[in-house]
């Protein structure tokens, strides 16, 4: 985690953003091939439901490591009728540091290996989809992620730890790791013949690992505060708090005492667990506050339209975080942001991806609700796997 | 039926490592060089199938029983080094910084692979940890889950026996495996290693 940096760009020094120019598909959901030029400005993609904008930009997102925006199966993602030939999606970027080219698909299968992804860097193939996690800087906004909000507290859990990720890469390491010892402790407990002190072997590991989870969240919580309280855009403001057994003792106590605590918890739950066949207590069980500030008011209880305007809130301050971490503004792919905004909300956010300097790919169903985006932006339209510009 | 070209390349196809293509290229090679390599291929694995044996002591692979290095006696009887593998014990002689004995456990507790204490060989290192002539048992387990789980138990097992019990250092990456190390960095966790339990 002390990978971590924060200072603010010079206003002369403005960093520079990733960003596209020229993507093309293959083979991949509804489109059989396409390829797209454009330059760093933003990408609106305009076209009637179910033409491939959301396909579009869920290729983009496998840019980076992971499953995309969907978290789509690898076989998901292969064009229905195009079976015989794994999809691809390869795009040539402008980096700070120059040209980079990224090749990712679907491994051609053969007998005795599983469905794996592909990744080419510059033309070399790469370890795994992991080392995408350096060059790449990219994250979006669904229509999905508006539910989260409102939502229970894994949803919002599993939200603030992707944002982790993009941050501090060891996280996902450390939340599986956490996983695996509690499935085995939660084995141990269910067989009901568990030695005592194999239990607390497991229990000790989850309990150093929970606290280093829970240290990253609220690193990144403090960050994104940070950035909120300076950001200047019209949105309501999110109060944002992570709230957990460790996460709520980290804040006045040593990292060392948390773990004590955790593994005490651990240990007195273990009849419960067994019975209930789940761990009543650890980092799985945290939760991502989000409060509208100006009106004192749970998000949980908001408007439809408020939640949503939160949720951007938040999102603009991530890129506005992630552009300072990485010394370069990243691809921001913003799926059916038009709805639910009002006119004057819809300004707003068009001004702020302006001023953050990013390539925002945008998609809707009417091409009116971009006009203000007109005089920059790049507008295509998306019709059944096809791509043309505007 | 298989003939007897595809029976042999799924059956190397299965070895870890070797994926389905270069079994293939492994097998068209040596019967490319039957002579030069094929027939001394045979002759080997019949050997090493027949004359290689686990040490009942600590569970290495070698040639006599007790193995080689139980039996070297200008090594340390009074640290003993507990690994999971075999593969882990060769990562530790490659490193060249250990000069004790060793004791390969044969895996790793896991309630959810079924792996309990009983299936490793726990027993016997309680009974040679007992032995009036070790000193320090060194628990030289992978950094995973299980690993850590294992080294726990085994702390918990081994200090009321009156031996000083000592872990790797924190150095190791998190899901670090021995094996994978290269070995500076398996000395230095080493050489830092501290008392567990
Ligand atoms: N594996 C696949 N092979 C072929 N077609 C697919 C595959 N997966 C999804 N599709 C199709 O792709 C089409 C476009 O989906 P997409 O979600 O991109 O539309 P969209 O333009 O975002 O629409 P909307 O405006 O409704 O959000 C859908 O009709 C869907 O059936
Ligand atoms: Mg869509
Ligand atoms: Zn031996």
């Amino acid at each position: 985690m002390g990978a971590f940096k924060l200072h603010a760009p010079t206003a002369s020094n403005a960093p520079a953003a990733l960003a596209i120019g020229k993507l093309s598909l293959f083979s991949f959901r509804n489109y059989t091939e396409v390829r797209i030029h454009c330059d760093a400005a933003p990408i609106v993609l305009v076209g009637a439901n179910g033409g491939g904008k959301t396909n579009l930009l869920e290729a983009i997102s496998l840019l980076a490591p992971g499953r995309g925006l969907r978290r789509a199966l690898l076989a998901d993602l292969q064009n229905r009728t195009l079976s015989s030939e794994p999809w691809g999606v390869a795009a040539d970027l402008d980096t700070p540091d120059g040209p980079l080219v990224i090749g990712t698909g679907r491994a051609p299968c053969s007998e005795g290996t599983q469905d794996h992804r592909l990744v080419h860097i510059n033309g070399q193939p790469a370890r795994s989809a992991n080392a995408l996690a350096e060059p790449i800087a990219l994250t979006w906004i669904t229509p999905e992620m508006d539910r989260l909000v409102g939502e229970g507290a894994t949803a919002r859990r599993k939200f603030l730890d992707r944002l982790v990720y993009s941050f501090d890469p060891a996280h996902g390491a450390r939340v599986r790791r956490y996983d695996k010892a509690m499935r085995e402790r939660l084995r141990l407990l269910r067989e009901g013949r568990a030695e005592a002190v194999w239990l607390a072997g497991l229990e000790s590991d989850m309990a150093q690992t929970a606290v280093a989870i829970a240290a990253a969240r609220l690193h990144m919580i403090r960050h994104l505060r940070t950035v909120l309280a300076e950001s200047d855009d019209p949105f309501p403001r999110p109060l944002i708090a992570a709230r957990g057994t460790a996460e709520d003792q980290l804040t006045d106590h040593p990292a060392l005492q948390v773990e004590d605590t955790l593994r005490a918890a651990f240990a007195r739950a273990r009849s419960d667990d067994a019975q209930h066949g789940t761990c009543a207590v650890g980092a799985h069980r945290s939760d991502l506050r989000i409060t509208h500030r100006a009106k004192n008011c749970p998000a949980e209880s908001c408007s439809t339209g408020e939640q949503k305007a939160l949720l951007i809130a938040l999102m603009l301050a991530y890129v506005r975080l992630l552009t300072i971490q990485r010394d370069m503004a990243p691809l921001f792919l913003l799926d059916d942001i038009a709805a639910h905004l009002d006119s004057c909300r819809r300004a707003a956010l068009f001004d702020a991806l302006r001023a953050l300097g990013c390539q925002a790919w945008l998609t809707g169903t009417d091409q009116d609700d971009f006009a203000a985006l007109a005089p920059y932006a790049q507008f295509f339209r998306v019709t059944d796997g096809q791509v043309t510009l505007l | 039926m298989l003939s007897p070209l595809d029976h042999l390349a799924r059956q190397l196809a299965r070895l870890p490592g070797i994926g389905p293509r270069s079994a293939r290229r492994m097998v068209l090679h040596m019967l490319k060089k039957r002579e030069g390599v094929m027939y001394p291929l045979i002759d080997s694995m019949t050997r090493a199938a027949e004359q290689v044996k686990e040490c009942t002591t600590c569970g290495n692979l070698g040639g006599s029983d007790p193995c080689e290095l139980c039996t070297d006696r200008t090594r340390d009887p009074t640290l003993l080094c507990v690994v999971e593998s075999v593969a882990d014990l060769w990562a530790m002689e490659r490193a060249r910084v250990f000069r004790g004995r060793y004791h390969v456990l044969g895996g790793t507790l896991s309630a959810l692979d079924g792996v309990r204490p009983a299936d490793l060989r726990i027993d016997k290192l309680l009974t040679r940890a007992n032995d009036a002539g070790v000193k320090e048992v060194i628990l030289a387990l992978n950094a995973t889950v299980e690993g850590q789980t294992t080294a726990h138990y085994l702390a918990e097992r081994l200090v009321p026996i009156g031996v000083s019990v000592t872990r790797l250092a924190h150095g190791l990456p998190v899901g670090g495996e021995l094996d994978h190390l290269d070995d500076g960095t398996l000395a230095a966790a080493l050489l830092a290693r501290r008392q567990a339990g």
